[in-house]
């Protein structure tokens, strides 16, 4: 049982994991119906009761949740413990919206430091690391959450936060750090601030990362860990859920195993809302069975994914699901075409391109158009304008192979694209403006 | 062959003054310059004092550069010595991927400045034809 933090949980059979989900489901369902109207009001108007639970299996008969309950009871509307027992909130940025907050007790910090403790070790963290986070310490789960995993497993926390990328890299070089937790495209941020200072990996200790809260591709894992001389680890959570360590990749890389003790999955069919049988593509709807503070029930991630209870070859027996292609939120919809960042940036580090990148939409004539920007690198110059001209013209080829559609590509300067210390912002959407 | 010095400019103001400043900082001569302009992009050519010199500098300014040969021929300095030479490159089926010219004070010279198609861009394709190339060395060019 190498590389797991609870290896009783981790590989539970099938059996022993559905009573336990199921018992803790039951109570779940009660307390909520219990002590909070908004379920309540929402069950009742379904036409269910708590006793209609009986087991997991029944999970489908309750209400769905979305992100506008959240909003609609901001803030404390769905919390299900009185807020003295509340010892933490977090906010989730509010990018796509107005703010939404979640609290948590003391049973759910601990909890939730188990479950990044489990991404931790999955990744190779022991207790002799030096876990270098990078995530925003804040109302953000992102760095207390992985900070919570780190202290928790006893390993090192370095709580560097975000931010101040050349620090970053003195930190990384002096500090000694050895794994470590960020956003993907900061990660890659902080590989090249190095490269440009001259830090090479050899300088550096680091053996792996944790990367998450925004969706990458296998085509950047490759690039961080070339640039870094690491293994690049996906972590899975959402703020509504608990923030970092719903789910998490073990080192098979075949998929993200779900904290399923914690957090039921389910993939539904996101226009009839159906639950679909496993193996099917759909939208990945989580429920917490052991929160105190915030239990949601049935919450639609609006994340694409697949999941699988498939005893995978690590040993784990805990469902895994396919890394999210993205949240249907970042689905763009261009002339009818469902287009995802993702699929670009697959493309574009495949023709050799850096995930430097961004795209812009825009409408003229009633008529979408996209463009690609991109970075060129001193490798990819050709001094002619042919030569460039070609290369935008396969790389707009590329894209049209995968997307269905003609995207205008722009060839940039290094360093031109702006660069994020957080979540990347790789879409400007310039119709969302005109509305 | 000569080398030239090539750097990707991005369509925003300022750019092209950006590298011009960086080389005057760094002490380097610009001997020739053209600029080739598409909607999105252009592309600076420049034969410079210093080719090594100015490309460190400029790739520590974050600019895409890349070093590449190309062949100056002395064209006499009179009506018709540019048809000329061009007839010549034309008889021989030479394409030419693009070209410009750089003057030289005190001969009786004027100098252009060629890049020929990838597949006679090679060492003596054009003293075969009789052509006149001219050394970086004696236009001051390292």
């Amino acid at each position: 049982m190498n590389r797991m933090y609870q290896p009783e949980i981790e590989t539970a059979s099938r059996e022993e994991m559905k009573a336990l989900q199921t018992e803790r489901l039951i109570n779940t369902v009660k307390r909520v119906y219990e002590n909070v109207p908004h379920y309540r009001k929402k069950m009742e108007e379904k036409g269910v009761t708590p006793e209609d639970i009986k087991t997991v299996d029944d999970l489908y008969k309750l209400p769905f949740n979305y992100k506008q309950d959240l909003r609609d009871t901001y803030p404390y509307g769905m919390f299900a413990v009185p807020m003295k027992d509340v010892v933490r909130l977090h906010a989730s940025s509010g990018t796509t919206g107005k703010q939404i907050v979640v609290g948590y007790t003391e049973k759910d910090m601990d909890i939730w430091a188990d479950c990044c403790a489990r991404a931790l070790t999955a990744a190779g963290c022991t207790d002799e690391d030096m876990v270098h986070v990078s995530y925003g310490y804040g109302l953000f789960t992102g760095g207390l959450g992985a900070d919570g995993g780190a202290l928790k497993l006893g390993a090192t926390a370095i709580p560097v936060s975000s931010g101040n990328t050349q620090r970053q890299v003195t930190i990384l070089k002096d500090f000694g750090s050895t794994i470590l937790c960020c956003t993907p495209s900061y990660a890659l941020h902080i590989a090249e601030t190095m490269q440009s200072l001259g830090v090479t990996k050899d300088d550096i200790k680091l053996k792996a990362g944790v990367f998450g809260a925004e969706p990458w591709t296998n085509e950047m894992r490759h690039q961080i860990e070339d640039m870094l001389g690491i293994k690049a680890f996906d972590i899975y959570g959402l703020t509504e859920i608990i923030g970092p360590g719903v789910g998490f990749e073990c080192e098979e890389q075949t998929g993200m195993h779900i904290n399923e003790d914690h957090f039921i999955v389910e993939v539904i069919d996101p226009d009839t809302g159906e639950v679909l049988p496993e193996g099917t593509q759909g939208e990945l709807v989580f429920s917490c069975i052991t929160k105190e503070a915030f239990p949601i029930l049935r919450y639609r991630t609006r994340d694409i994914g697949v999941i699988t209870r498939e005893k995978c070859s690590c040993g784990r027996t805990l469902v895994k699901m396919t890394k999210p292609r993205g949240r249907t939120d970042d689905m763009l919809i261009i002339r009818g075409v469902n287009v995802f960042p993702s699929q670009i940036e697959t493309v574009l580090i495949e023709k050799g391109y850096t995930a430097n990148y961004q795209i812009v939409v825009d409408r003229a004539n009633n008529f979408d158009s996209i463009e690609v920007r991109v970075e060129l690198s001193p490798e990819n110059f050709r001094d002619t304008v042919k030569g460039l001209d070609k290369m935008a013209k396969e790389l707009s080829e590329g894209l049209k192979v995968i997307l269905g559609i003609n995207a205008k590509v722009v060839l940039m300067e290094p360093n031109s694209i702006p660069r994020s210390e957080g979540k990347a912002v790789r879409v400007i959407d310039k119709r969302k403006l005109l509305d | 062959m000569v080398r030239q010095l090539s750097v990707f400019i991005q369509n925003k103001s300022g750019k092209i003054a950006s590298v011009t400043r960086t080389l005057y900082q760094n002490g380097i001569d610009i001997r020739a310059l053209s600029v080739a302009d598409t909607a999105d992009f252009g592309i600076l050519r420049m034969l410079v004092s210093d080719v090594e010199k100015a490309r460190t500098a400029l790739a520590n300014e974050n600019c895409i550069v890349s070093v590449n040969e190309v062949d100056v021929v002395a064209v006499p300095d009179r009506p018709g010595g540019t048809a000329e030479v061009l007839q010549i490159l034309a008889d021989a089926n030479i394409d030419i991927e693009y070209m410009y010219s750089l003057i030289d004070r005190g001969t009786s010279d004027a100098y252009m400045v060629f890049r020929l198609s990838d597949e006679a861009n090679t060492n003596n394709v054009l003293e075969e034809l009789g052509l006149k190339t001219v050394p970086g060395k004696m236009l001051g060019l390292n």
